[in-house]
């Protein structure tokens, strides 16, 4: 059943919060990270932990090196006395997505959603690969920018793109960074200059890769009188949807992404004319694949904040392309917005929400 | 032929080994508890809002959610409000069993914390007992818990049940 | 405004201490495919996955949503994956259960999990960290301390927690996927058991298991399957601070809440009274007294009085953990989505051996971390 054959509540994105974005903070552990994030989000608007109904968080232990790291991370919050509470090892997207379930039932008006990864504790190639099918794929510890390369090859195979369009997103992404003070790399290269970089894994060249970054980030959603009361331009999510695809890199056509586009319908993305998407592409070639997926034409700003190119803190980056996403209407950039995250090998989970601005 | 293959019976095991090197960082709270021990001393820090003091911080208060920033210098006794004792052998154990595992909480903390308890027989310890620190040699201390060797049982009277009941 | 929703499907393994005969993949597709049987359902009628287990360092698989997504018949669904430490079998089934009632999907599929035996559960539970004391105790030196805790508190005789012992193994002889059978257990079978974390012996403790379990849930316009559904009358989550000063860990404030807030759903003003059985995360004996206590089924300090006077037991006025509970398998990721799932077996009269005579209304509750996350729902055969 579509999100569209039935009524959607209105939910907004009432504000939003990020760390600013760093190769390696080797001061502050978990929570001392989220703990200003935090104070960030609720101070932006005006209110406390009190005001919320609900708390979901999105973040994985591999990245930690420990079990339960979400545990401790909710002493960033303060859940006393005891408070309605989830969390999702996935991206904080899809924690955002659990909680706007819960806030479509109408019991509840306000929800604090939070993910943190600190993708630098451990080497962060070596940990993916325990994603892979721990059978027939992971014994063998393929890392993951080999299986992107892979990706990336059977893309200019296609005919769909090269490298100089790889090169294009990259330039483009890190330049539009410079205006996005939380970003880790921003510069302003030419396409031309960065297709001399060497190749990490052919045809995948270093600039085509993200950072590795340490980052959190926080959104509160609201509905009802909450939604109209915490901000003067509401951000309505009017459509939301996520799909995943099969596992084996051999079963799949790894120059398309059909769970995007398959999200994207339910979504109701093509409803309306789309000003901005900010798209969870960690590798540059991905951008192109899911654009295409997302139905985007030439007219849409991508990524204006410079995405995961600019910055990826893992568990996180998901959630900030909807923050994003958010204040691009906020500020009144944009009337209608797309965001995307993404999780597994190749883009193999996909999620979709549409965003637009209320009055 | 598949009768071969089937005549060895099914895989039922794979062995791959994982190793994964993490470089752990213990933030600006437990940075300072850490530096402490290193010292010989037991530092917690104070919540501003609830005034409770933590023993070791992580850096923030648990309850409130904001930055524990008050220093606080504890003493190196302590009451243990619970324990039990450890019977049972586990990969990574670095202790012969049996062991007690005491909740002890130290003098001007609020938090009680897990510790090793000895130079007591296992069938002798109390709730309630008044127990202290015993440190490696000054010139063994690092910045780390391994710092204190264990707690033992420091001669004075059993606190009262109502001094710590609510740290159970 | 929300919609109702109904358990339509259950399922799970035969729990064992070592399921050497099924890969990760074909654990989890054993407890679906019953499910989905029982539902009367194939995998393309599903709309969404959902799917919880405890940390993915007891596989060395991360994130296993993503491997797994084709086994489960997700690809080109929606796929979710909770973690809410121990409790995480009761509120992934809780995620599930929001999918249908806020209208979004009719059928979802929900499966926890836990295989054990792939990894060492107690080094993954230990993990030296650099900071803490070189002193590890695994979980049962996490709570053993807070048995002698509410002892002390409750002045409870010390055999109470072997009665608890005793009760749900008896139990679960009756209980053809319970992973211990114990024909022969007694109070002095208990008391001869080695003494793992003193005051608790091992007989008091849960096992280890490799297990799955699953359930189909649908809105009221989707409902079909083999037995009558068990309708969701109440649902809810609460989470406390690990570790503050003053904190109750043997009443926790979070399980009290959560109780209230689900027996308000659910029109329950009596628990003793109103529910006909209750299946409750009892991973060590004593948890049962303080359960008792802290989920209101008696006055404060009077739980093990309970438990002595065989309330709970299976002839007993109140029935807890018919199915023999955590005691008897302990597939943990999957531990508490079990006890969600056998108070829908109980309601909906398909528990065979085990079935409470003429029950209708039951709770089903699950527990995680050190006592701090609670997920509980209320299940009847009536329609809410």
């Amino acid at each position: 059943m579509s999100a569209a054959a039935r009524a959607v509540r209105p939910v907004s994105i009432a504000s939003f919060a990020q760390s600013q974005n760093v190769r390696k903070d080797d001061e502050r552990n978990e929570v001392e990270g989220l703990m200003p994030v935090i104070a960030e989000v609720f101070g932006n608007i005006g209110i406390t932990k009190d005001d919320v109904d609900f708390i979901c968080s999105g973040s994985t232990d591999y990245l930690i090196g420990g079990p339960f790291s979400f545990v401790m991370a909710l002493d960033a919050v303060g859940v006393w006395p005891p408070r309605s509470e989830s969390h999702v090892e996935m991206d904080g997207a899809w924690a955002l997505y659990e909680a706007w379930v819960l806030l479509q039932e109408g019991e509840i008006d306000a929800a604090l959603v939070y993910s943190f990864g600190r993708s630098s504790l451990g080497d962060l190639s070596e940990i993916l690969t325990l994603q892979l099918d721990p059978y027939y794929e992971a014994p063998m510890w393929p890392d993951i920018v080999s299986l992107s390369a892979l990706q990336a090859r059977a893309l200019i195979d296609s005919g769909k793109a090269t490298e100089a369009d790889f090169a294009a997103v990259a330039s483009r992404s890190r330049r539009d960074a410079l205006s996005n003070p939380k970003s880790q790399v921003a510069n302003d290269i030419a396409p031309e200059v960065l297709l001399q970089d060497d190749y990490v894994v052919a045809p995948l060249r270093r600039h085509t890769l993200p950072p590795i970054t340490d980052g959190a980030a926080a959104v509160v959603l609201a509905a009802g009188d909450k939604a109209t009361a915490w901000s003067d331009r509401p951000v309505w999510i009017t459509g939301f949807d996520h799909r995943i695809e099969t596992h084996s890199l051999g079963a799949r056509d790894l120059t398309t992404s059909p769970s995007t586009a398959k999200a994207a319908e339910v979504a109701g993305v093509a409803a309306g004319k789309v000003d901005v998407a900010e798209i969870h592409a960690p590798f540059a070639h991905q951008e192109l694949i899911l654009a295409e997926a997302l139905g985007l034409d030439d007219s849409v700003a991508i990524n204006p904040s410079g995405g995961a190119l600019a910055a990826n803190p893992l568990m996180s980056a998901g959630l900030i392309r909807i923050g994003e996403a958010a204040e691009r209407i906020r500020s009144g950039a944009a009337d209608r917005a797309v965001a995307h995250a993404t999780s597994g090998p190749c883009l193999q989970q996909n999620l979709v929400c549409v965003l637009e601005g209320g009055a | 032929m598949a009768d071969e293959t089937t005549d060895q019976g099914p895989v039922t095991t794979l062995a791959t080994p994982i190793r994964l090197d993490f470089d752990f960082t213990p933030g600006v709270a437990q940075s300072k508890f850490l530096r402490g021990l290193e010292r010989g001393e037991f530092h917690g820090q104070r919540c501003s809002v609830c005034g409770k003091v933590y023993v070791p911080s992580r850096g923030s208060c648990p309850t409130d959610g904001v930055p524990t920033t008050e220093d606080v210098l504890l003493g190196n006794a302590g009451t243990v409000t619970t324990y039990c004792v450890v019977n049972v052998p586990f990969a990574g154990q670095s202790i012969e069993i049996p062991y007690i595992c005491a909740q002890i909480l130290l003098d001007g903390a609020n938090l009680s914390f897990m510790g090793l308890l000895q130079e007591i027989p296992t069938d002798q310890i109390r709730m309630g007992m008044r127990v202290e620190a015993v440190w490696v040699d000054e010139s063994d201390l690092t910045p780390s818990l391994a710092s204190v060797r264990y707690f033992r049982p420091n001669g004075e009277p059993d606190a009262d049940y109502d001094t710590y009941k609510e740290y159970l | 405004m929300a919609e109702r929703c109904a358990v339509i499907g259950v399922g799970q393994t035969h729990h064992k201490a070592k399921r050497d005969d099924v890969s990760i993949a074909g654990l989890v597709r054993e407890a679906a495919k019953m499910a989905l049987a029982d539902a009367d359902l194939t995998w393309s009628d599903i709309d969404a996955v959902v799917i919880g287990k405890a940390p993915d360092m007891f596989e060395g698989n991360m994130m296993p949503e993503i491997y797994l997504a084709p086994a489960l018949g997700a690809v080109g669904k929606p796929m979710f994956r909770v973690h809410t430490a121990g409790s995480v079998g009761g509120s992934t089934a809780l995620v599930a259960a929001h999918l249908v009632s806020s209208g979004i999907h009719k059928r979802v599929l929900t499966v926890a999990y836990e295989k054990q035996s792939d990894s060492d559960a107690m080094w993954a539970l230990s993990v030296p960290q650099p900071f803490a004391a070189p002193l590890l105790a695994g979980a049962g030196g996490y709570f053993a301390p807070h048995i002698r805790a509410y002892m002390r508190r409750s002045g409870a005789p010390d055999y109470i927690g072997r009665m608890v012992a005793v009760k749900d193994r008896k139990n679960a002889m009756r209980n053809p996927y319970a992973h211990l059978h114990l024909a022969d257990i007694d109070m002095k079978m208990v008391e001869d058991s080695m003494m793992l974390w003193d005051p608790l012996r091992y007989l008091e403790a849960c096992p280890s298991s490799d297990g799955a379990a699953a359930m189909v849930l649908a809105a009221e316009d989707a409902v079909s399957g083999n037995y009558p559904p068990a309708w969701v009358h109440g649902m809810a989550m609460r989470s406390e601070p690990t570790m503050f000063a003053g904190r109750d860990q043997i009443n926790p404030q979070a399980g009290r809440d959560c109780s209230a807030d689900v027996y308000r759903q659910a029109g329950v003003t009596n628990p003793r009274e109103q529910f006909d059985c209750a299946e409750v995360y009892v991973p060590f004996s004593w948890y049962e007294p303080m359960w008792l206590e802290n989920l209101g089924f008696c006055d404060l300090g009077d739980g093990w009085k309970l438990t002595e006077s065989g309330a709970t037991a299976f002839d007993g006025d109140i029935p807890w953990n018919a199915s023999g509970g955590v005691l008897s398998s302990n597939p943990i990721g999957a531990s508490g989505m079990l006890r969600f799932l056998e108070v829908a077996m109980q309601v909906r009269g398909q528990a065979g051996e085990h079935q409470v005579d003429g029950a209708k209304l039951a709770l089903g509750q699950a527990y995680g971390g050190g006592s701090q996350f609670f997920s509980m729902w209320v299940v009847g055969s009536a329609k809410p």
